[in-house]
């Protein structure tokens, strides 16, 4: 029914975090099934019309019993503790993924509403399309040059909140070449609906074949096209930059380059929103 | 003059609300023109608005609730009927601009106007009875917390038509909330309306703690307490702990919006996580403050139609004890995306399954207490059933959203919608709805119609799946909460599912609106004396309705289910010697407060502000004339006493 999501993972990451749900899910069904069954059986056997019901109108307390009541969900959490404790460790969002190749690096800024997707180490940029190399892990390091956001493709794994003069940090990697929807979870306005994006996996040829292509084409993205791209728009079709300022990312986070300007921000709000003038 | 307001603030250009406001401006009408043709409003003012009677003031609290009601639920079935026609090309019916209105109004609605004056409500009503108390312990402050929630009511609906509501979800994560981002009105409305509310709360808080600690009959331990008040006692101690932190956090919000401070500004060294830390230090015991009365209300319920004393009663209280203080250490797992460590986001998830273990024990001895019992399968039993089978569901996925790996590809999905609507229906609501029916006879002395509430708790059960099942799987697919519109078609068929399921909830809502008229027209014939349902506790030992003193003779209380004891032994129908009983007398001093609290409010969110220092002075002057006010209480001599238990009896007699 559904084409995508965390049942159907397409990198490592996803990959675990599906068993652990199953897994997860399966210990806790051990316990919640034999509940609910007991809930309707003894519910109704113990109805005041049966007259083959044993009853006992008196018993308040029964050591024994109270002691597996006490027990069963105790084994069950510390079962699911330690579950918890490693996976949490293993799957930590900073945690660099184990790999023979050198892991890319993106930066990812959320602006109103759109993403912008910097490859440092190849100097363009990316709204609304990340594309990657699959097999190759993906460092990511997250901004917001406005309010708070949450950068989620769910095929691929965690999400990480994207927050206004912080940077988070998220490692990620797709298994084969592919498309997966990337969404914000994390509503941030008027035009939230609108901030879903593309990610494109792609074999490490592709991939360099499409930076060649980035940085033959479009604009450069400086202080001039940065502020006119973080206003406010949204349904902006993805397109890229041929060269993006080195320095774009770390001056976002220290909220020292021209973000959107407060009055056109502000207006926004109110009027009808205007549609990607690019 | 007016500060920001001006005829701009009138949506003119949006003829939903204005519809919606004038249909609801219309019943208003016609219900005050009724009251004023049949001469109601003496009896009105008297006995009700002004009245300082828990039993009163609980009642009240319930209405309000019921009506709120009503509004939450049509956001959330606008909400859910905008999802099911915007997909792929279609825009639906709702632009952002409103549709973003609405999901805030529903949450806050219903957390803070639906189940909190329901929960209220009932610990108003029940617990001084459930003590053998003749009050609770501040009758007056009573007043003045229940209408200091209504001026939250009549203000959130104020925003439908004059000027607008958040447009930032029920939370109000900065920097979304700040004035950057949100100019106008709707966050202001949102602060300003849950700070009135918010005092309110907290004063009933202080009360409910109070009256527990020094108002108990004679004979009644703590260890002879009834589990719905250790439960009142425990959810209280959670009031006045966590809503001081919800009231700072918002001072916090409103410098930063009046007085451009930068506490959760983008700028200046502002950061918006140490509002989202404090906002959810208060918002996780707020869970609790929700859940823990809904557990009293089944463990009395279970019990009661069992037949059967509570299932180790002991293991009961240690267990909401245990959650009262375990609530505090988990507030994190609401943010675990936001980067921490492994270490803290373990320790969180850790900490919240372990409030798992007191929960899961108390689902085991309800279970223990229908064994063994003969067990009538009343409508507040099939809600309690209903909650049993639908709350451990929701347990389990809120285990899998505290294990932090999987919270990280399910946070803000409608997965989480799924979840903790889960537990807000399938607990908190069956749980308000079982004590609803439960003790509907006890407020009014007649029964509520019980094949409509069986149709009702049948419509919400199946409503509850077929609306929020669809949303666990969807979660699982990858769609956020909070959509105006939906890009992806194949979503489509489930969201259709899901607005079925609100239409059957719909169906329950007009199933309990019948019921309470077939037995307000029956009423006659469902008369019953104090004790309908063989009851255990001393609410059931007094009249239906009770009178206002309720006990003319405290009772002496040795066991616990002392009213169980009282019946085994034996009542003795010797007539008492009754002494002199004082009564607090009513007094309009909380409908003032509240009047003044309203006029405060709204000249606060329009910057009108002589009005503002004008209606604060006269909050102020209220109080004081109050209380330096003489003859406050009335004494009932031992005579009238003995007269009113007479005439109650008789009455009581052919029924």
């Amino acid at each position: 029914m559904l084409q995508s999501g965390i049942l159907d993972p397409r990198g490592p990451i996803a990959a675990a975090q599906r068993e652990l749900l199953i897994n997860s899910t399966e210990i806790m069904l051990v316990v919640v099934i034999p509940v609910i069954l007991m809930t309707l059986g003894f519910a109704w056997w113990f109805r005041s019309s049966n007259v083959r019901a044993v009853r006992d109108d008196e018993v308040a307390y029964e050591g024994r019993i109270d002691f597996v009541v006490w027990a069963i969900p105790a084994l069950v959490v510390i079962l699911l503790g330690g579950v918890t404790w490693i996976g949490t460790h293993q799957l930590d969002p900073r945690a660099p993924i184990i790999s023979d190749r050198k892991p890319l690096r993106v930066d990812i800024v959320s602006l109103d509403w759109k993403w912008l997707f910097i490859y440092p180490d190849q100097g363009i940029a990316a709204v609304n399309q990340l594309v990657i190399p699959a097999g190759t892990p993906i460092s990511f390091r997250l901004t917001s040059a406005t309010v708070m956001n949450s950068f989620l493709v769910q095929q691929l794994g965690s999400q990480i909140y994207t927050m206004p003069g912080m940077t988070t940090h998220l490692n990620l990697m797709a298994d084969e070449p592919g498309e997966f929807p990337g969404i914000s979870s994390n509503f941030s306005g008027n035009g939230f609906a609108w901030m879903h994006f593309i990610v494109k996996a792609t074999t490490a040829a592709d991939f360099e074949n499409w930076i060649g292509q980035a940085r033959g084409s479009g604009s450069a993205l400086d202080a001039v096209s940065y502020a006119e791209l973080a206003k406010p728009s949204q349904g902006v079709p993805p397109m890229t930059y041929r060269a993006v300022d080195p320095k774009l990312f770390e001056r976002i986070v220290d909220q020292t380059v021209q973000g959107p300007d407060k009055q056109s921000a502000s207006g926004a709000w109110c009027r009808p929103i205007m549609r990607a003038g690019g | 003059m007016l500060g920001k307001l001006s005829w701009a603030a009138i949506p003119f250009d949006q003829p939903l609300p204005l519809y919606a406001m004038g249909v609801v401006g219309l019943v208003i009408f016609a219900v005050l023109v009724l009251i004023t043709i049949r001469g109601w409003w003496p009896y009105l003012w008297g006995e009700w608005l002004t009245s300082v009677d828990h039993k009163r003031i609980g009642v009240m609290y319930v209405i309000l609730a019921l009506v709120m009601l009503l509004r939450g639920f049509s956001d959330g079935i606008m909400m859910r009927s905008q999802q099911a026609v915007a997909v792929g090309g279609a825009q639906g019916y709702l632009p952002p601009d409103h549709y973003d209105q609405i999901f805030s109004s529903h949450g806050t609605i219903m957390i803070f106007f639906v189940a909190m004056p329901f929960l209220i409500g009932l610990m108003n009503f029940i617990v001084p009875l459930q003590l053998g108390a003749r009050d609770v312990a501040f009758p007056v402050l009573n007043s003045v917390s229940f209408w200091l929630s209504a001026t939250g009511a009549l203000l959130i609906n104020a925003s439908l038509v004059i000027g607008s509501f958040a447009r930032t979800g029920w939370t109000a994560y900065p920097p979304l909330s700040e004035l950057n981002f949100s100019p106008d009105v709707g966050v202001d409305y949102y602060l300003w309306l849950l700070q009135i509310s918010g005092v309110g709360t907290l004063f009933a808080g202080i009360n409910m703690v109070t009256t527990i600690l020094k108002m108990r009959a004679p004979g009644m331990t703590y260890f002879r307490m009834p589990v719905f008040c250790w439960s009142a006692l425990t959810a209280s101690i959670l009031i006045v702990v966590a809503f001081p932190v919800l009231t700072a956090t918002f001072v916090m919000l409103l410098l930063d919006r009046y007085l451009g401070m930068h506490f959760f500004t983008n700028e200046a060294g502002g950061n918006l996580m140490m509002y989202v830390n404090l906002f959810w230090a208060w918002g996780h015991p707020e869970v609790y403050i929700l859940i823990l009365p809904a557990f009293g209300i089944f463990s009395e319920v279970i019990a009661t139609y069992s037949g059967k004393p509570l299932f180790s009663y002991r293991s009961m209280v240690f267990a909401l004890l245990s959650i009262c203080v375990l609530s505090f250490m988990v507030w994190l797992h609401h943010f675990f995306t936001m980067g921490a460590s492994a270490d803290v986001n373990a320790f969180f998830g850790i900490m919240s399954m372990i409030i798992g273990v007191p929960t899961g024990v108390k689902v085991f001895n309800w279970l223990f207490t229908i064994y063994r019992g003969r067990l009538v399968f009343s409508t507040p039993v099939l809600y309690s059933l209903g909650f049993m089978v639908t709350f451990v569901i929701g347990g389990l996925t809120g285990v899998l959203l505290a294990v932090p790996p999987i919270d990280f590809v399910l946070h803000n999905t409608v997965f989480l919608i799924a979840h903790f609507h889960n537990v807000i229906i399938g607990g908190v609501l069956f749980g308000m709805l079982a004590g609803y029916n439960y003790w509907f006879p006890k407020a009014f002395g007649f029964t509520l119609h019980e094949g409509w509430g069986k149709a009702s708790f049948w419509c919400w059960f199946i409503g509850f799946y077929l609306a929020f099942g669809p949303l666990y799987v969807l979660g699982m697919g990858g769609m956020a909460r909070r959509l105006q519109h939906i890009d992806d078609v194949s979503w489509w068929p489930l969201l259709i599912v899901a607005e079925l399921g609100a239409i059957v909830i719909l169906i329950a809502l007009v199933c309990m609106a019948a019921q309470l008229y077939v037995s307000i027209r029956t009423r006659n014939s469902r008369r019953v004396s104090g004790d309908p349902w063989n009851g255990r506790t001393l609410e059931w030992a007094t009249s239906s309705p009770p009178p206002p003193y309720n006990f003319a003779v405290l009772p002496r209380v040795t066991t616990i289910d002392a009213f169980w004891e009282m019946k085994r032994r034996g009542v003795s129908s010797v007539e008492p010697t009754y002494e002199t009983i004082e009564t607090p007398r009513n007094t309009p001093v909380g409908f003032i407060v509240a009047f003044f609290a309203v006029l405060a409010g709204f000249s606060l969110i329009w910057h009108i502000w002589w009005l503002a220092i004008v209606s604060l002075l006269a909050i102020l002057a209220t109080a004081m004339v109050f209380g330096w006010s003489e003859n406050r209480e009335r004494e009932i001599s031992p005579t009238e006493v003995a007269r009113m238990e007479r005439a109650r009896l008789e009455l009581a007699r052919p029924a």
